[in-house]
């Protein structure tokens, strides 16, 4: 029974979350199969580094805060917060989540008499990304920290003059600034968040009735057919298309960011090096 | 390791402890910490030279050199580093095999058959009766060389980065004095362009010790390897029986990470500080401001 393409889309498109042809294709892999399930499978990615870099994004901006903080209480806090989680590989982090996580009582947790399930945060995708949403943070409350700490002395002393303070400044000054210093270096880590998703089903998260990411399908195919030069491929593929999706994007946001500016003192947008977390 | 330990299920407390800490698996765990040390040794030369060769290359004044340098740089960018690792190992040891199936296999058939990878016995790397060592030792080295592989196009990024950032006065003062192409390579750019790539090199360094753990998925017996098979949870049929302890050794891991970090970061500073002396660098300028 040989499947045409369009009916191999139907079966395996929306294969990785569970919707469509259950048995995967166990010999005669054609191309289209290799790009249909990998494509699927980059459903997973895109829904790890979206939420996790949205969510992210608040408490990275809670924690640059606390971290240029000038009490203790706030700034400690942060700073270990920071230090533990860029100091140390994704990888690791993803195994002690994991390893807690399963360590929670099966029947769940009793508070106030009400029973709550647990047995959820095992599995990949609230596990895993609740360990992506605290990374990205952590990272992006560096990037925004720096940038804090670079916005020109000249601006804070003229929003004094002009008798703006408080919540006032930081709203109309300082935040927006410092969104705006920042946004190269976070638009890398956006990038490099969405490459690191691919960790997910490769640390210790189990992928659940073979629904797992690209990278997992793509192993999977690697697996089966002892050929690395075509899953591979097009996982790559796959992802050089994702990060010119983001680099465009993060790219429309940096213009309105800049566009109260002369052309020449603007921030360029550039891609830099971050890579494995 | 100690006399009282030759009987465990009759000790208790601090000294069960100390026999089992001591026990020899969890000797070949402390070395296992050794094989990342020296995975960390060996790499970072090699992608060195790799990334100096690719950043040569891409400011080659010879159109296929410059090519396959830039080619080279941009390929780790934009797809994640996983995908290169688990396609380099496999890539690499099928071409190695493929290679010297060609020069010891009598039939020198095509080995990518159907769904299997074939070449005749003689051409498997190791050969199936080498010694469980070499079987290590040739796992070990292939990680090696796709660390340094990818690792390589990041220095290279990096490198070529520099070289540009060297004044282009320099240059061209050098070359106002009469020397070739060559010349300036190797007396003016390179000695000049460290400076500019302290910062960046530095990172790369703190993204491969947090790239170490990688080893573990190419299935080398590394401290996640054995942090797993410890940590696990023994019956009573073990010498030493406990429950699933993998929460501890990953914090232990941890730990052992973030020490590096931190100490990293000391050596990186002072290094950095070393450099700038002396450059007409903004830091160089602090510097000088602050001995004056």
């Amino acid at each position: 029974m040989t499947m045409t393409c369009l009916e191999t889309v139907q079966a395996y498109g929306l294969r990785a979350i569970g919707i469509g042809e259950n048995l995967l294709p166990k010999s005669d892999f054609t191309l289209c199969q290799h790009f249909t399930l990998i494509g699927s499978g980059m459903i997973w990615n895109l829904y790890f580094g979206t939420v996790a870099l949205a969510f992210g994004f608040f408490l990275a901006n809670a924690l640059a805060l606390a971290k240029a903080a000038r009490n203790p209480w706030l700034r400690k806090p942060a700073e270990w917060f920071v230090f533990v989680f860029r100091g140390s590989p994704l990888f690791i982090q993803f195994f002690i989540a994991y390893e807690t996580l399963v360590l929670l009582p099966r029947s769940g947790i009793e508070i106030f008499g009400l029973t709550v399930a647990t047995s959820w945060l095992t599995k990949a995708w609230a596990g895993a990304l609740l360990v992506l949403f605290l990374n990205t943070s952590a990272y992006a409350a560096e990037i925004f920290y720096g940038a804090l700490q670079s916005i020109p002395k000249g601006d804070l002393e003229a929003a004094d003059a002009y008798g703006i303070s408080g919540w006032q400044k930081f709203r109309r000054i300082q935040w927006p600034t410092m969104l705006r210093l920042g946004w190269p270096a976070y638009t890398n880590e956006a990038i490099f968040m969405f490459h690191a998703t691919t960790l997910v089903f490769f640390a210790s998260f189990p992928a659940f009735r073979q629904m797992g990411d690209a990278l997992y399908y793509a192993n999977y195919f690697a697996d089966k057919t002892f050929n690395p030069f075509i899953p591979y491929p097009i996982v790559g593929f796959y992802f050089v298309l994702l990060t010119l999706l983001v680099t465009g994007l993060f790219g429309w946001v940096n213009r309105r960011l800049n566009r109260h500016l002369p052309q020449n003192s603007r921030v360029r947008n550039r891609l830099r090096m971050n890579l494995i977390r | 390791m100690f006399s009282f330990c030759a009987d465990p299920k009759a000790i208790e407390g601090l000294s069960w402890l100390v026999c089992y800490l001591t026990s020899a698996k969890h000797l070949s765990f402390y070395a296992s910490f050794g094989t990342v040390l020296l995975l960390l040794v060996v790499t970072a030369p090699a992608a060195l030279a790799f990334g100096f060769g690719g950043a040569t290359a891409a400011r080659s004044p010879f159109l296929p050199a410059r090519i396959f340098g830039k080619t080279y740089i941009a390929m780790v960018r934009g797809v994640p580093d996983i995908v290169f690792f688990l396609f380099f190992v496999i890539a690499l040891d099928q071409g190695i095999e493929y290679l010297k199936s060609l020069a010891v296999c009598p039939d020198g058939a095509w080995p990518w058959q159907g769904l299997e990878f074939r070449v005749c016995k003689e051409a498997k790397v190791p050969l199936a009766t080498s010694s469980p060592f070499w079987h290590e030792a040739y796992g070990f080295m292939l990680a090696v060389v796709t660390f340094a592989i990818v690792f390589g196009a990041f220095v290279a990024n990096v490198l070529f980065g520099a070289m540009q950032a060297v004044p282009r006065a320099q240059l061209e003062t050098a070359e106002a004095y009469g020397m070739n192409h060559a010349q300036v390579f190797r007396r003016i750019l390179v000695p000049q362009m460290w400076v500019y790539a302290l910062p960046g090199l530095s990172n790369l360094w703190m993204i491969l010790i947090k790239a170490t753990p990688l080893l573990f998925l190419l299935s080398v017996e590394d401290i996640v390897y054995y942090a797993r098979e410890l940590g696990g949870s023994k019956t009573q049929a073990y010498e030493y029986p406990h429950g699933d302890w993998r929460l501890w050794y990953f914090l232990a891991l941890l730990c052992f990470y973030l020490l590096m970090t931190r100490l990293s970061e000391g050596v990186l500073g002072r290094l950095s500080a070393r450099l700038s002396k002396g450059q007409a660098t903004a830091a160089g300028e602090a510097m000088r401001k602050a001995a004056a």
